[in-house]
């Protein structure tokens, strides 16, 4: 008799799952490497050249910067995964209280981009490659070109010329929001941002999507569906699109996980109380616990994206889904 | 009847043509011809002669970067090609149907079986499943809901064409074109296959044109035969007529190139290669190849003719009557006085967990040619893999000239790498594409020695000589090459070593049959000349009569027979040897009527 083994899903899970968790892990010493046990003094880089023996050692002993390095990390570690990250150095407001806004503000930007610049670039790609060198394709494959060939931050700039300052004035040029507020209370401030956002990704995931799908459109099984008398509709939304979905999945997981660093620099550009904005301010202010743990969230955020994609990717193969 | 009246034709093809996007470069000639209910015309021709395409024209359809370039087809009085884009779907899905060459890729790996089959129907059946199951029936697939639920990768390659059919048959249009629909199955499958095509177009009246250039396959189910090269249909005729008593010179010479199962000829290949669209001569495009050809044939093509009632020829010296089987080339060498070049002893091997031989005992003689023949897994790859060293795992002793072979290739001296060579079935990837012929041949010979640049260039030319290739294809790229020139190379770089065996694995299964007949004459000369032994392996048959003296036949990862190859073929100890015999297709089978049922 065989022994009765897992289910083949459930094991690539773990097996997903375990590697997460590894990765994160080797983050979070990374992280904590670069900040804390570098050479020089974080109660001096804090502080200042003009702080005093006493207060040096004050703050040495409260950072527990006089214990040897492993114990400091295991403390720092303890207090993420309990969630108690410790106080910002600048207020003395604790870290989480003062990082989970903004996590939220950006969540909100990154939510708003993907629910409409995913299916944009995705239809846009699926019309692309059912027009093949057509007009519409020849257009939009130019424009995504220009749009990968620009930074964010140029992309972002632009938007303001064009519809906040120079050429119309419809929307505010940052994305300014009262501490305590809610950026859901003021839709118009989100509408730059986002609209950044989307052209962002647009290129990647529209460049896949036509790829995929014309290399798809191309095979046996189409020209077969074809022949068979199926309607455009249905041969492209069900027998096209299922089959070249799945590198997309992993394009648009990927764009997204770069997007929590890019982030960081349309936040700055609009000002926008994201964790991006959030994580320059703090390494200007040298806070090392809100950069410790802005990094270890958005490592988390990107790990987490990864093994959705991968899942989502397999349960669109029915090989691999089925594979025993 | 045959069927040629337009009277109670279903499908008529009038002038129909294909050409090249942006230019009058013709692919398929002004064709014209005409289908009866229930007759299936077989349409033959080599690689490059415009048979499929002038299949997927029939459905007023092309591939890309063609374009239907004129005439007509009618199907139950509608002009296809006249039936605006947007409606053809539609209204084509009713009249005629489409079997693919490889239903592997032809089924979509996303959708489950009963939904593509569902999809056949314009309306959805009205009692469902139960439907679908009859079609599973039809084409004698379990008609379980477990097989519709199924994906394809789920299924043998076997039971995706016979979905794929049953798709094709499921609205019983009057007409379906299957394009080598058997490629790539072994023969019990194809047999199985085939049978269930000839039973459902007689039940049903449903006319095929059946495009293959297995000229064997069309002889056991065509009624009637057209014969293409270079894009014109040559020969149009009964079966019987077309393939015994052929007419034009093209149809004779590829006649001749293929191996017969029932009596031991010298295949001949034909000499040159088919013009491709663009250089096709103004005249008929066989004539350089043509050993009858007149100054008249350079002149231009002569037109398809009536020779005798029903068959068809276009040629200006058609002739009658096939000339007499040559003599066979070679009889079979003696050698079994001798050491054996090559002894196998007891040998068993694992994939993995799977035991895939069991005990395995043979030996060859020196310059004979042994055929491994069997069923596609019975183990016939691995034990040419094991005696070349690719594969591991294994128990048992090989001698070769007596001395024992260490398991891994890497173990064994120069010298017995040097003595034993492998040729791959595939010419099309055995080569590196990016590095020159004459690279490539090298490369086998620095593997052992450092033989100096001109020394090296001397053998390679020695090489090319053997296989009867010009020196220049030492400066070519593989793509620049055909597949049967391409083989020859392969061949050229495991004779630069001085073998003793070859191991040919498949060799020919890639390339058309007057190429096979090329290289089957080839390995013969080269066994005679230089002493070599040639270890076989096919699922040919037929082919196995032309070129072996003995023959092996495994089962199960077992050698269930072990004789000289006429007793193998004539007189069949094993059951299962007699079905691979009783399956295989006969060239010479009787002429199929239209109008006999036989489902």
């Amino acid at each position: 008799m065989r022994p009765v083994r897992a289910h083949p899903l459930r094991r690539f899970i773990l097996r997903r799952l375990a590697l997460g968790v590894l990765t994160l892990f080797l983050v979070s010493v990374l992280v904590f490497a670069a900040t804390e046990a570098l050479p020089g003094n974080a109660a001096r880089a804090v502080l200042g050249r003009n702080a005093t023996p006493a207060a040096l050692a004050s703050l040495e002993t409260k950072l527990h910067l006089d214990r040897p390095v492993w114990v400091q990390y295991e403390l720092w570690l303890g207090g993420v995964l309990s969630g108690r990250p410790g106080r910002s150095l600048v207020n003395g407001e604790k870290v989480l209280a003062q990082v989970a806004p903004r996590i939220r503000n950006s969540a909100v930007l990154l939510t708003l981009a993907g629910l409409f610049g995913v299916p944009l670039a995705l239809l846009a790609g699926i019309v692309a490659a059912t027009r093949r060198d057509g007009a519409f394709d020849a257009s939009v494959s130019t424009i995504a070109l220009a749009l990968a060939a620009l930074p964010e931050f140029v992309v972002g700039i632009f938007l303001v010329i064009l519809l906040a300052t120079t050429v119309i004035h419809w929307l505010p040029p940052v994305s300014l929001v009262p501490p305590g507020t809610s950026v859901l209370a003021r839709p118009r401030i989100l509408v730059l941002p986002v609209l950044t956002l989307m052209l962002v990704i647009f290129p990647y995931i529209f460049r896949m999507m036509r790829g995929s799908m014309a290399e798809i459109l191309e095979s046996d099984y189409i020209e077969m569906a074809r022949l068979k008398g199926l309607g455009q509709r249905r041969l492209v939304m069900l027998h096209a699109l299922p089959n070249a979905i799945a590198p997309v999945i992993q394009v648009i997981a990927l764009t997204f996980a770069y997007l929590a660093g890019g982030v960081v620099l349309v936040e700055y550009v609009f000002a926008y109380p994201g964790i991006g904005q959030g994580l320059v301010e703090a390494i200007f202010a040298r806070d090392i616990p809100v950069i410790q743990f802005d990094v270890v969230v958005l490592a988390g955020f990107y790990v987490s994206l990864n093994i959705v994609a991968d899942l989502l990717a397999v349960l669109a193969t029915p090989r691999l889904r089925t594979a025993g | 009847m045959t069927g040629t009246s337009p009277g109670n034709a279903v499908l008529e093809a009038v002038d129909l043509s294909v050409a090249i996007v942006g230019t009058t470069i013709t692919v398929v000639e002004p064709t014209s011809f005409s289908l009866a209910p229930g007759e299936i015309l077989g349409l033959v021709g080599e690689s490059g002669s415009g048979k499929t395409t002038l299949g997927l024209a029939l459905l007023a359809h092309h591939r890309r970067g063609l374009r239907l370039s004129g005439g007509r087809v009618l199907i139950r009085g509608q002009d296809l090609l006249r039936i605006p884009p947007d409606q053809l779907p539609a209204r084509r899905r009713g009249l005629i149907r489409y079997v693919p060459q490889n239903p592997g890729t032809a089924l979509n790996p996303g959708l489950r079986i009963g939904t593509q089959l569902a999809e056949c129907f314009a309306t959805p059946p009205a009692n469902g499943n139960d439907h679908l199951l009859a079609l599973l029936e039809d084409v004698k697939l379990p008609p379980t809901p477990a097989l519709l639920r199924a994906y394809p990768h789920q299924l043998s390659g076997g039971q995706q064409q016979r979905v794929a059919i049953a798709m094709a048959f499921a609205e019983r249009p009057p007409v379906i074109v299957m394009d080598e629909p058997t490629t790539g199955l072994d023969v019990t499958t194809q047999a199985h296959v085939l049978q269930t095509v000839r039973q459902l177009c007689a039940r049903h009246a449903v006319a095929a044109l059946y495009v293959s250039h297995d000229l064997a396959v069309v002889a056991t189910l065509a009624h009637r035969v057209a014969v293409m090269y270079a894009g014109r249909v040559v020969e149009l005729g009964p079966t019987g007529r077309v393939l015994h008593q052929p007419a034009h010179p093209y149809t004779r010479a590829l006649i001749e190139a293929v191996p017969d199962l029932d009596r031991r000829t010298a295949v001949a290949g034909i000499a040159g290669q088919a013009p491709e669209p663009a250089r096709r001569p103004a005249g008929c495009a066989f004539a350089p190849r043509c050993a009858l050809a007149l100054d008249a044939c350079r002149a231009e093509p002569p037109a398809l003719a009536a020779i005798d009632t029903d068959h068809l020829v276009a040629c200006l010296r058609p002739t009658s009557g096939r000339s007499a089987p040559a003599p066979p080339s070679s009889s079979p060498v003696p050698g079994a006085s001798a050491l054996p070049a090559l002894e196998v002893r007891n040998i068993s091997a694992r994939h993995g967990a799977t035991v895939v031989l069991h005990g395995a005992s043979f030996s060859v003689s020196p310059q004979t040619c042994v055929a491994l023949v069997g069923e596609s897994g019975s183990g016939k790859t691995t034990l040419g893999q094991i005696i070349a060293g690719l594969h591991h795992d294994w128990d048992g002793d090989i001698l070769l000239g007596g001395a024992p072979l260490a398991h891994r290739s890497a173990q064994r001296s120069a010298a017995q790498r040097c003595h034993i060579q492998y040729i791959f079935q595939n010419p099309y990837s055995s080569f590196n594409p990016r590095r020159r012929i004459g690279e490539s041949i090298a490369m086998a010979v620095r593997a052992f020695e450092s033989p100096s640049a001109s020394d090296l260039r001397r053998r390679v030319a020695e090489a090319l000589d053997m296989v009867a290739l010009p020196r220049e294809a030492a400066s070519r790229y593989p793509h620049q090459l055909s597949g049967g020139q391409r083989q020859r190379a392969a061949i050229a770089r495991a004779l630069i070593t001085g073998p003793k065996l070859l191991i040919c694995d498949e060799i020919t299964s890639a390339l058309d049959v007057s190429v096979q007949a090329v290289i089957v004459r080839l390995l013969a000369r080269l066994q005679q000349e230089h002493g070599l032994s040639l270890l076989f392996i096919t699922h040919n048959l037929a082919l196995v009569r032309s070129i072996a003296q003995h023959v092996l036949v495994m089962h199960g990862g077992r050698i269930i027979e072990s004789e000289p190859v006429d007793q193998v073929l004539d007189a069949p100890q094993q059951s299962q040897t007699r079905r691979l015999l009783a399956d295989a297709p006969r060239f010479s089978a009787a002429p199929v009527t239209l109008g006999v049922g036989d489902g």
